[in-house]
């Protein structure tokens, strides 16, 4: 509950000003909460008069907390094949894990993926542990899910990063409920506390409208799934020295419930939108069908992927798989082409980590020049032919 | 067959936008709705007991007008709904909330399947359908896209992955979250509507589901927000000026050396 004193309060409104859920109003003189608070505390923070606080009881803490040290990456592969965010959370992981002085271990779990130990030495991790058993074929929540948790109660990291990916965020859950301790879903960024060493998740939440920066106060490990494509992965460094540990597990933790009877691979053009390096995106300026083949053309002449804002998507000028943003795919190429697009949240939350972002639209005020490298205000339908004109003359050259 | 499906009721995101002057979320003309995913998972549990025979039961954890959307799900299809409210429970995170909603489902006790939407379009966590099955130590099932058979001990369904899909065989009791392609969900029936009007909605609090009060609300939750704030938006904002042409040229030199 946040409480507020009335006695101290003088209604000066500083809380209401800061609420972000609009949950906090002066009347009578002094500060009244609403339904609508969520005791993010931004109020207590800014009181002058230190007339809000929220009451929060210690809670017992499971031992001592500096008894779990490390930081834990599970490295995610699937058919065989490291997942590419596996690597970007050695490098997120490498960081922290230097920040507070402990070695970095990756999570591999699979059949006959030993092979892949290696990989994640050259990219960061000191210590592989390998839980290579033909149980572990295809994914599944009981069989992955106890594996981690039991390695991670033999061994006690502090902190353990997952992929935001259907397999991460399916079963990572679970291990957080197993190991009685915090998760953090979806974070797009990582940070050590200085003053106490906690693990500072920041995640987006109302669609991208707002982010939260989130603790795990009492609990150990702390764990977060952080979504891919937002963390860079360190050089490959094949002379990396690092320990591959294999652990047999006992089979009946490695025995599912859920049977996987086929595993079927599709819809290669998500992958490629999410790997490409040069990626054009069109939305509602372009007007029509006929508009938006200008941005597969201009992909084309570049060697890049196409995508579209939800509304080109919606408009059904192009399929649901080349959405970017929120409630689709999240890219990071080296150069994003934002055609005719005006940046609603939910669109910049997916491409705003684009090395280089080209904005193109009629309206200077649109909120996509807020976070573009290179801004052209002006006729969409003028600017793209001329592009594709140039650059196609650059290709012949 | 008897489903419990769970449903949250949730501000319209999409409504939802941060005034850059004030820093705060404007929740003018915003609408309490029920969770767009959670829409999915009662069609698909009505679809079943219209298929197999049994009843569903709504069940969601809220503050008292979440009660508005329960009827709602019963005018849709569901036979029972459950409302579990008490201040005790403000502030909980996703670890108190799957507490709280699992001690309810013991109150209920009897069900076969439990569907849940993949997340819900507030906090995005995906994460109360997993730590649910594993409360009530049921196998789970995440993104289900498609039940293609179900017996009274068994469901074989779609799961969806980043890159395809897998054909899974799960045995019941069992919870599943769905997502949107799984199914169109239905508009109200007058009939529906008529029953929604009348139907006595269960209200427990936390004494009724025999709660560990430790366990409830922010007391209850293992993570804590510490901060919160508006997106940064870090552009150079370069604008380029002069003619169309003039300004294709410049881009064109800019990069160039990065292609």
């Amino acid at each position: 509950m946040l409480q507020i004193d009335i006695e101290s309060c003088i209604g000066c409104g500083i809380c209401e000003s800061t609420c972000t859920f609009g949950a906090i109003k002066v009347e009578g003189g002094h500060a009244v909460v609403g339904e609508t608070c969520t005791l993010c505390g931004s109020c207590v923070d800014v009181c002058e008069v230190v007339a809000l606080s929220i009451k929060r009881e210690e809670k017992i803490t499971q031992g001592d907390l500096a008894d779990w040290s490390g930081v834990w990456v599970y490295a995610e592969c699937r058919h065989g094949r490291l997942a590419p965010v596996a690597l970007e959370l050695l490098g997120a992981g490498r960081k922290l894990a230097d920040q507070r002085g402990v070695p970095l271990s990756a999570v591999l779990l699979g059949s006959k993926i030993e092979g892949l130990a290696d990989e994640l030495i050259a990219c960061g991790a000191d210590k592989v542990f390998v839980v290579d058993d033909p149980a572990l074929a295809s994914f599944t929540d009981d069989a992955y899910g106890n594996a981690l948790s039991a390695l991670a109660k033999k061994h006690r990291p502090e902190i353990i990063l997952a992929g935001a990916t259907a397999i991460g965020r399916s079963f990572i859950p679970r291990v957080a409920t197993t190991l009685a301790t915090g998760l953090t879903a979806d974070c797009t960024n990582l940070a050590i506390r200085e003053e106490d060493g906690a693990l500072l998740q920041t995640r987006p939440a109302f669609g991208g409208n707002i982010m939260a920066t989130i603790v795990c106060p009492h609990t150990r490990p702390q764990i977060s799934t952080v979504r891919p494509l937002v963390m860079k992965p360190l050089a490959r460094d094949a002379g990396r020295k690092g320990e591959i540990i294999k652990v047999n597990l006992d089979p009946a933790l490695l025995k599912p419930r859920v049977k996987v009877l086929d595993s079927v691979v599709e819809d290669l053009d998500r992958v490629n939108l999410s790997e490409a390096d040069i990626v054009v995106a069109g939305g509602r300026g372009l007007e029509s069908e006929k508009g938006f083949a200008m941005i597969r053309e201009l992909a084309d002449v570049l060697g890049g992927a196409v995508a579209a804002s939800r509304a080109a998507v919606d408009s059904g000028w192009i399929p649901y798989p080349h959405q970017v943003g929120q409630t689709g795919k999240t890219v990071a190429p080296k150069i994003y082409f934002a055609c005719g697009i005006s940046g609603a949240i939910q669109h910049l939350v997916g491409m705003q980590s684009a090395d280089t972002i080209i904005a193109i639209n009629r309206d200077a005020d649109a909120p996509i020049f807020d976070v573009a490298t290179y801004g052209i205000v002006g006729d969409v339908l003028e600017i793209v032919p001329k592009l594709i004109e140039k650059f196609k003359g650059r290709k012949g050259a | 067959m008897k489903i419990i499906v769970c449903i949250k009721q949730v501000p319209d995101a999409k409504d939802v936008r941060l005034d850059p002057k004030t820093n705060t979320l404007s929740r003018e003309g915003v609408q309490a709705i029920m969770n767009p995913y959670d829409r999915h998972a009662l069609e698909e549990a009505v679809r079943l007991k219209e298929q197999h025979g049994g009843t569903v039961t709504v069940l969601s954890m809220g503050p008292p007008q979440a009660e508005e959307m329960l009827r709602e799900a019963v005018s849709c299809g569901a036979d029972e709904a459950v409302l579990v409210s008490d201040r005790a429970f403000a502030g909980a995170d996703t670890w108190a909330t799957t507490y709280t909603l699992s001690q309810a489902i013991k109150k209920i006790d009897d069900f076969d399947l439990i569907l849940c939407g993949k997340q819900a379009i507030d906090g995005d966590t995906a994460q109360v359908g997993p730590g649910l099955a594993e409360r009530l130590d049921i196998p789970f099932v995440a993104y289900v896209r498609k039940i293609n058979d179900c017996t009274a001990s068994a469901i074989r369904a779609e799961r969806l992955m980043d890159d395809g899909y897998d054909l899974v065989e799960v045995p019941l009791p069992a919870l599943f979250t769905v997502v949107k392609e799984i199914n169109e969900p239905r508009i109200p029936s007058l009939k529906g509507k008529m029953r929604a009007k009348k139907i006595d909605i269960t209200k427990l609090t936390a004494v009724d589901i025999e709660a560990d009060p430790e366990q409830l609300g922010l007391k209850g939750s293992t993570t804590q927000v510490v901060k919160v704030f508006s997106p940064e938006l870090k552009g150079a904002r370069a604008m380029l000026v002069g003619t169309a042409d003039e300004q294709v040229a410049q881009l064109y030199e800019k990069l160039s050396p990065l292609l």
